[in-house]
């Protein structure tokens, strides 16, 4: 039986109830969240359980959206079952101001690197994490750019007098 | 004498019977600009640590501000050997957002180049591995075909390097005579010297000795550390983007997924010159495809997605319509829908994932690239913990790791 996207959120739903929410198919991914706790038991649900499988980690990184108060901070995690090919999407929500989410590492190796990389660039504290620290960034660096309240340079802006850059 | 005491030391760095020994950040075994900060004992590898970012140029913040078209020069810039596949990879990303459909020429000419891009991406990789082993001939002989596949992206777009081919819908105009007589030429004459290049190494025992069992990962482990493309292939799991979720029409074509045993150098190495032939052979498939639109279809080069397709020139300066959408477009006018997508193509090194977020402005709220090389090259110490200095080197180069892709 191949597996789909209604199988995998029925089994997901009778395993934690309302726990799992947000059920939305985007160009063919299922993508759901849940509460930043359960991370944890759900990848290692996700990877254990037989008839689903995912034990490939794709894509793990963060998005920030300002407006959502009490949820700014995103971390998505892209999933793979190689054997049945399907493709899913997860993501946990965390407030900026305790943006603690527990790490992926002992499930998966390859989420070392993009959580340090999800670190660095938005602040994102991956509890159990072996090496949490900058790996793009300088260490000195002290603030996290990929958050939305750092702009890039406003491209009107006329005080500049640099000739270097043509903006003489 | 007065002693020496303004030479501050690491605490235990005169006990220690282990030597530190930096690999880069600028080093010829490198490649590249990154570093590896090893502890050897003896000429053995005790530990190591890899740094990276020393090109990072923040480009998915760049790219939060930059309409669709401003971020494909963008891509060029991640796996430089083999641009076009970065470009097609974000404009297929992009038409799957827009929900743009192609024609199937148009899908053929892309797959043309983008097979292209995959050997020049492979044989840089595996002549590389010849050069750290100490065989610089093979490297030299093919750099030649390199430069032919150089020159048709340049028939084809105006650029050698980093290309910036194509547009949302198709290509910036169609492929000429010229484009399609060097291609002939390419596939006349590089399966002669892909084959010759295979002689001086794939039964070379030197090269053999210092590739097999060096460097190699099981297939569990692979996955774990999240390897794709050619490497996850060399130990063993045929998992080919092209093949498991086909774009741009890869479905049409016949060819195999090539696959190793042991995941060790010498396995990478065949899997990525097999992977050469398999993309001859898919070139070839593609080109006849292309040579069998007779009539209007012949000249099909792009779909007719005016609010997204930039016009031609002579167009914009003679009519109103033409001289609107350029505006729309170059000007970044157009909203984009709102919703996400991560959408993926088979990259060079392995699985080149886009993962955009739209809130419905004319930008990306966030675009994130899944790079394949900064993923597994987390596996490094494991594959290398134990050998031979030497044998990290070459296990460094036939990673086929890319500074730009590392660092984006």
């Amino acid at each position: 039986m191949a597996l789909t996207n209604e199988y995998i959120q029925e089994k997901l739903v009778e395993k934690f109830n309302d726990q799992v929410f947000q059920f939305s198919t985007d160009s063919g991914i299922l993508s759901f969240e849940s509460s930043a706790e359960m991370n944890l038991k759900l990848l290692q649900f996700l990877y254990d359980e037989p008839s689903l499988g995912f034990t490939f980690l794709t894509d793990l990184c963060g998005v920030n959206y300002p407006d959502h108060s009490g949820a700014e901070l995103v971390v998505v995690y892209h999933l793979h079952n190689f054997i049945e090919n399907i493709r899913l999407r997860y993501s946990v929500s965390v407030p900026v101001a305790k943006p603690d989410v527990f790490t992926a590492t002992k499930l998966f190796e390859s989420a070392n690197w993009m959580e340090r990389e999800t670190y660095d660039f938005f602040g994102i504290n991956f509890i159990g994490h072996p090496n949490l620290k900058r790996i793009l960034n300088v260490d000195e660096m002290d603030y996290f750019p990929l958050r939305k309240e750092f702009p890039l340079e406003d491209q009107t802006r006329i005080d500049k007098d640099d000739e270097m850059f043509g903006r003489g | 004498m007065e002693q020496h005491s303004h030479i501050a030391l690491p605490k235990g760095s005169i006990e220690k019977t282990t030597t530190t020994l930096n690999i880069g950040p600028t080093h010829p075994a490198t490649h590249g600009v990154f570093q590896n900060i090893m502890e050897v004992d003896g000429e053995r590898v005790v530990s190591t640590e890899q740094t990276v970012g020393y090109i990072h140029r923040a480009f998915e913040k760049l790219a939060e501000r930059r309409p669709l078209y401003q971020i494909t020069p963008i891509t060029d810039r991640l796996n430089y050997c083999s641009s076009p596949i970065n470009n097609m990879g974000w404009h297929i990303t992009c038409e799957r957002f827009l929900k743009v459909e192609l024609p199937k020429r148009v899908d053929y000419l892309r797959v043309i180049i983008m097979e292209l891009a995959r050997i020049s991406d492979h044989l840089i990789c595996n002549s590389i591995v010849g050069v750290d082993t100490g065989a610089y001939t093979g490297f030299l002989y093919v750099m030649q075909y390199r430069e032919l596949i150089y020159e048709i992206y340049e028939e084809v777009c105006g650029s050698r390097l980093t290309t910036n081919i194509g547009r949302i819908g198709g290509f910036e105009r169609n492929f000429t005579n010229t484009a399609f007589t060097k291609l002939e030429k390419f596939l006349n004459e590089y399966p002669k010297v892909l084959r010759e290049f295979e002689n001086l190494f794939a039964r070379n025992r030197i090269f053999m000795e210092r590739t097999q069992g060096t460097g190699g990962i099981s297939a569990q482990r692979a996955m774990n550390y999240g390897f794709t493309g050619p490497n996850l292939r060399a130990a063993g799991v045929d998992y080919d983007v092209r093949v498991q979720q086909p774009y741009s029409s890869y479905q049409d074509f016949d060819f195999k997924v090539p696959v190793g045993t042991t995941g060790d150098n010498y396995d990478r190495f065949l899997v990525r010159n097999a992977e050469m032939y398999e993309s001859i052979s898919i070139i070839k498939q593609a080109y006849q495809k292309v040579q069998s639109f007779k009539g209007a279809e012949a000249e099909v080069y792009h779909a007719d997605v005016p609010a997204y397709y930039l016009p031609k020139k002579e167009d914009v300066y003679t009519k109103m319509e033409a001289l609107i959408w350029h505006f729309k477009i170059i000007m970044g006018e157009i909203d984009l829908p709102k919703g996400q997508i991560y959408s993926a193509v088979e990259g060079g090194n392995g699985e080149l994932g886009f993962y955009l977020v739209s809130d419905g402005g004319r930008t990306p709220f966030r675009l994130h690239f899944r790079r394949p090389c900064f993923i597994y090259y987390q596996a490094f110490e494991e594959l290398i913990k134990g050998g031979m200095l030497s044998d990290a080197v070459v296990t460094m180069s036939s990673l086929n790791l890319i500074a730009g892709e590392l660092d984006a």
